[in-house]
């Protein structure tokens, strides 16, 4: 099975090439558009910024390339972020895959910290990557903006407010968690994306 | 809901933890990649690495290290120790990093965390803070506690969440290694002035040094080293009962 992960200037992209190889995978790191468009599996990572990394997908003719593609595509916290309509952050329109846009959060002062940073659990998991034991189970966020729940929420989290933790449409796939970082919940995640 | 982290940190000098451990077929300063998978099966929330290897040349070697961490471990980690510009930092997050923490650093050339923030964001800076409470007051401290600053804690705290630190490490070198609790009520302050995270570090000597750390402390995360190390507070106990005393925690 090819496994290819989207290169671009997004930060992180080491630990996901790392969890792969823990669960057997040697995935190809690439912003090669044919080795894109022929992989069987797709992974989005990353941490950044939205208005610099849709930037450079745009410059780079990747934002096009990641909407059209057919295969099973994972995209992780700035990527799940970039799959939306558009993101407050930088007030950045994006890929548009998912039909929602991406908002901040905004708590009650001295409430909730932002970043919401740590371990928090999911639930109501409806998606072919999350496994029904996964119900509660907890995963690992860094992230100051969200995706507000909408028809395509494959699992829900709460902070400040209840928010997508995870979406799905079709052969897309995101999640706001880092599943590279949240232990073994997080490779049942990979394994089931890559059994798909 | 968000749990409270508990973080085991380990001092590493060329490769080995410093402090000894008591594990299992582990040796007495252990692998510092073997110990780190270890508490992360133990259900450890994210680990700490301080590079306590004073030359230049060895810093090399620890890059190695943090690939192998990298590889090895699933959950986030943050290396601190020695991180004084930020070619250091782009290395480090490079090997594999999730995060860096900045001390002495941060004290002397406070725009090394507005830099690390606009060019990696910043969730990967930690800020740590060594402070001493002295003549009525909380004195920050740099070069591990040897040399006292002219910063103020709560002062300097706010001031690094405005130059865009993503955490705040703080440590309490009256508490540190005294295994009597944290220093509550000066966390308690931290937390309730601040909008970023704050991990409570110095005094972890019984599990109930943790539930007063979250409870009265506030405090988002409360890391220690030799209460792990020795075996005398195992994860798995600890976290059990904490959950069992009604605070937010991650069970494996």
């Amino acid at each position: 099975m090819e496994v290819a992960v989207v290169k671009y200037n997004a930060g992180n992209i080491f630990s996901v090439m790392s969890a792969l190889l823990r669960l057997g995978i040697d995935a190809t790191l690439t912003d090669d558009k044919e080795v894109l468009r022929r992989a069987d599996k797709i992974i989005f990572p990353g941490q950044g910024e939205a208005g610099t990394t849709m930037a450079y997908l745009h410059q780079h003719g990747l934002a096009q390339l990641i909407k059209d593609l057919k295969q099973p595509l994972l995209g992780i916290c700035i990527g799940m972020q970039l799959m939306c309509s558009h993101s407050e952050e930088g007030n950045t329109p994006c890929l548009g895959i998912f039909d929602v846009p991406v908002v901040k959060f905004r708590p009650e002062p001295n409430f909730e910290k932002i970043p919401h940073m740590g371990w928090n659990s999911i639930r109501e998991v409806k998606s072919p990557i999350f496994d029904p034991s996964l119900e509660d189970e907890y995963v690992y966020f860094v992230h100051s903006y969200y995706v507000p729940l909408t028809k395509h929420t494959a699992a829900k989290t709460d902070y400040v407010q209840p928010f997508s933790a995870a979406l799905q449409k079709d052969n897309f796939y995101a999640t706001q968690f880092h599943p590279e970082k949240s232990g073994s919940v997080g490779e049942r995640i990979l394994t089931n994306f890559l059994k798909l | 809901m968000l749990a409270k982290r508990i973080i085991p940190c380990l001092d590493v000098k060329d490769g080995m933890t410093v402090k000894g451990t008591n594990f299992v077929n582990l040796r007495e300063a252990g692998d510092a990649v073997e110990l780190g998978v270890r508490y992360s099966e133990q259900g450890a929330d994210e680990l700490v690495f301080l590079d306590i290897t004073a030359s230049h040349e060895k810093r090399k070697t620890f890059t190695e290290l943090v690939k192998r961490i990298a590889a090895n471990i699933n959950i986030p980690f943050t290396i601190g120790g020695g991180i004084s510009e930020l070619s250091d930092v782009d290395r480090l997050l490079n090997a594999g990093a999730d995060k860096i923490s900045v001390n002495s650093t941060a004290i002397r050339h406070p725009e090394i965390i507005g830099k690390i923030a606009k060019n990696f964001g910043s969730q990967v800076c930690v800020c740590a803070i060594d402070a001493n409470f002295e003549n009525g007051k909380w004195t920050c401290y740099t070069s591990g506690g040897r040399h006292r600053s002219d910063k103020e804690l709560f002062s300097w705290a706010k001031e690094v969440q405005e130059l865009g630190a993503g955490e705040i490490l703080f440590t309490s070198m009256n508490h540190d290694g005294v295994k009597t609790g944290f220093a509550n009520e000066a966390l308690r302050r931290l937390s309730e002035e601040l909008s970023i995270p704050i991990i409570a570090s110095g005094g972890a000597g019984t599990k109930e040094h943790f539930k007063d750390v979250f409870v009265e402390g506030k405090a988002d995360a409360a890391l220690a080293a030799s209460v792990f190390h020795f075996g005398e507070i195992p994860i798995p106990d600890l976290k059990s009962y904490l959950r069992s005393e009604g605070i937010s925690i991650r069970i494996k």
